[in-house]
């Protein structure tokens, strides 16, 4: 059941953010063709953006309802998969363009790429190569702002594959020790790398792992933006308010392969036609609609998404390489200069 | 223990590192210490009366969970703070791993410098006696091998105490090695006194070759030049104190006068450090070398066993007469 309509503006904000998401995934899945041996290709060494790519692509709903609801002083962290995440937190465009092409302009200089995109200048604290090691930098981060009587919180999202490791373990349980403003985001596109997540999982998964902890946890259908907006906002309110963590359960499906060049021939085609039929972006637009929202006025912000995201891919393929020296920056300031 | 002094005072290792911290945390709002154990003092003593000083919000009592402890102080630091890291002993810091090798050390670059991870962890080393294989490591070299850390491994009280704090205001992660068999060891401490990381300390002038060290080690090689000396041997003897990045100004200039380098360590030597200093020593003055480590093999639990993993006084003076072609005296 689709949830309650928010007002029109805030619905349309939510649709744009979407927007803009599936329109830079779906440009740096086309750029990305070739970038990486994996999957039996090979790389050719030619394309704009080398290397592994996860795409969030049908994954929109879940940064773009929380994220609403977040400050420039607010912080989070992503994953691997971040790409939705640094967008909804308010980073450019542009900018995040330029880091997959590894070209000087980019948020990192070039010395990260997609897995490590960051902008910390809007709170986004980075994503991150590694499963679930964006949740104790996340509850280091929040407890900061509690030691420090800042207002601002911290969001955390990781994927349901993180639950397995120790650290998911370790950060709920130092979050609500310490009643940290923390809100915990899984989001649960069914799939670790090229294994399903169901079997490889104990027990009742993220919500009764957070639970057992005293941690109050919510599931939210992840592909429904307004009901991701409207409980977000709550759970917001509360981590906020001083009440300590929260996690949100968002249930959601990875309509692409673990990176772009990954066919996932391993999974029942069924399967993906079920997550395409509720895809995030189709539902938001037949709920606009419904309430009275013009087509024409979401075709102008798909035409709008897609022409910036052009402009961005334009702009980076005409930025400067980073110099070759920037190698030996931004390392340590004690021992600059020793490399060998 | 009396905290508040002006001048030259006797403390032990652990005493200096306290007051190290304190120092800091009075001079710092932003210093917080983070660690299992540490409101009770932590289990050597090197956080002792901290808790009581500075209350339960800058020194935190956590869980034992490694990674969120490592992986917290990562996130502190980048919304502003700096954190002492406590890993109890560097044994247990394998336990976070990840938070500091893949998060701590490299997220200055990988995000292109827009944060910096002003974090001193402390993993104290080395044998500690009778504990067996997993409390005694050296792991030094490890972390040295490693781009974007600092790594510091004080011998004295008053090193213990000027690296402490110079480890805290330098601004990158630092993993602090303190040897779990220095607690009690005591010396003076001049607080006026600051030690620059990446100085090298030279204990003794002599020609005949140098020795380079660091941490407990140090304290065995003093009691081998000793007994060098008594045959004629003068010897340059340098701790290092801090592995990365290394004083070979120092080093380099000793070698180049005496041709002759051994260097000692607690590590197992097969890829220990000591290869390190020993390569880049022969390529750049061309003189001879020698390393002394320990060999390959777990730290045992018997006494029989255990010695087998120590570098003694003994064995560092032969180490030294071979470098020479001299025989050891019968």
């Amino acid at each position: 059941m689709d949830s309650p309509f928010p007002h029109p503006e805030h619905a349309l904000a939510l649709y744009r953010t979407m927007a803009r998401i599936r329109a830079f995934e779906n440009a740096a899945e086309i750029a990305s063709q070739g970038g990486v041996s994996a999957y039996g290709q090979q790389a050719t060494g030619t394309v704009r953006v080398r290397g592994p790519l996860h795409l969030s692509t049908g994954q929109e709903a879940v940064p773009a309802g929380v994220c609403a609801h977040l400050k420039p002083a607010d912080y989070l962290t992503s994953t691997h998969r971040g790409h939705g995440h640094t967008l909804a937190k308010g980073a450019d465009l542009g900018r995040m363009m330029a880091e997959l092409f590894g070209k000087a302009t980019g948020f990192n200089g070039g010395k990260g790429g997609s897995m490590h995109i960051a902008d910390f200048s809007v709170g986004m604290l980075g994503a991150n190569g590694v499963v679930a090691a964006g949740l104790p930098i996340a509850v280091g981060a929040a407890h900061a702002q509690k030691l420090q009587r800042r207002e601002a919180i911290t969001v955390c999202f990781f994927g349901d594959g993180a639950i397995n490791r120790g650290p998911f373990l370790e950060s709920l349980n130092w979050a609500q020790v310490y009643r940290l403003p923390v809100l915990f985001v899984c989001e649960d596109n069914r799939w670790s790398a090229t294994t399903a997540s169901g079997p490889m999982t104990a027990g009742d998964g993220a919500s009764a792992r957070a639970e057992a902890l005293g941690i109050a946890a919510t599931q939210v259908d992840g592909n429904d933006v307004f009901a991701v907006h409207a409980t977000a906002a709550r759970l917001v309110d509360e981590v906020r308010s001083g009440n300590g963590p929260r996690l949100l359960h968002a249930l959601t499906y990875r309509v692409k392969g673990h990176v772009s060049v990954d066919p996932a021939a391993y999974r029942d085609p069924a399967e993906l036609a079920a997550a395409l039929a509720t895809d995030p972006l189709a539902r938001a637009r037949t709920a606009c609609t419904r309430a009275g929202l013009t087509a024409a006025a979401i075709d102008a912000i798909d035409a709008e998404a897609h022409a910036e995201v052009e402009a961005a891919l334009a702009a980076a393929a005409a930025a400067p390489w980073p110099d070759a020296a920037a190698a030996f920056t931004d390392i340590q300031t004690t021992g600059a200069g020793q490399w060998h | 223990m009396a905290l508040s002094i002006d001048t030259t005072t006797e403390l032990s290792y652990a005493e200096a590192a306290v007051l190290a911290l304190q120092r800091e945390m009075e001079a710092d709002p932003n210093v917080v210490v983070i660690g299992e154990d540490v409101g009770r003092g932590g289990i050597f003593g090197q956080y002792k009366g901290l808790q009581q000083r500075f209350g339960d919000q800058r020194v935190i009592d956590t869980p034992i969970s490694e990674a969120a402890i490592m992986g917290a102080g990562v996130g502190m630091a980048l919304a502003g703070l700096r954190p002492v890291v406590e890993m109890r002993v560097v044994d247990f810091a394998l336990c976070g791993m990840d938070e500091l090798v893949n998060q701590a050390a490299k997220n200055r670059f990988m995000f292109g410098g827009q944060g910096r991870v002003p974090l001193v962890a402390r993993m104290p080393g080395g044998i500690w006696d009778a504990s067996a294989a997993q409390h005694s490591q050296s792991l030094e070299a490890w972390f040295a091998h490693m781009p974007g850390l600092v790594v510091v491994s004080p011998s004295t009280a008053q090193d213990n105490y000027s690296l402490l704090r110079s480890a805290l205001q330098c601004g990158d992660p630092v993993v602090y090695i303190e040897h779990k068999g220095l607690w009690g060891a005591r010396g003076p401490v001049d607080e006026s006194v600051a030690v620059a990381l990446g100085q090298a300390a030279r204990l003794r002038t002599g020609d005949a070759l140098t020795l380079v060290t660091w941490g407990k080690q140090v304290h065995a090689c003093s009691e081998a030049c000793d007994a060098l000396a008594r045959q004629g041997v003068s010897v340059d003897l340098i701790d290092l104190r801090t592995l990365w990045p290394w004083d070979r100004d120092t080093v380099l200039a000793s070698c180049g006068r005496t041709r002759r380098l051994l260097v000692v360590h607690e590590a197992v030597q097969a890829a220990g450090f000591g290869a390190e200093i020993a390569a880049t020593a022969a390529e750049a003055t061309g003189c001879r070398i020698a390393r002394l480590g320990a060999p390959r093999i777990p730290v045992g639990y018997a006494a029989v066993l255990e010695a087998q993993s120590r570098v003694s006084a003994a064995a560092i003076a032969t180490a030294a007469l071979q470098l020479l072609d001299q025989t050891v005296p019968a």
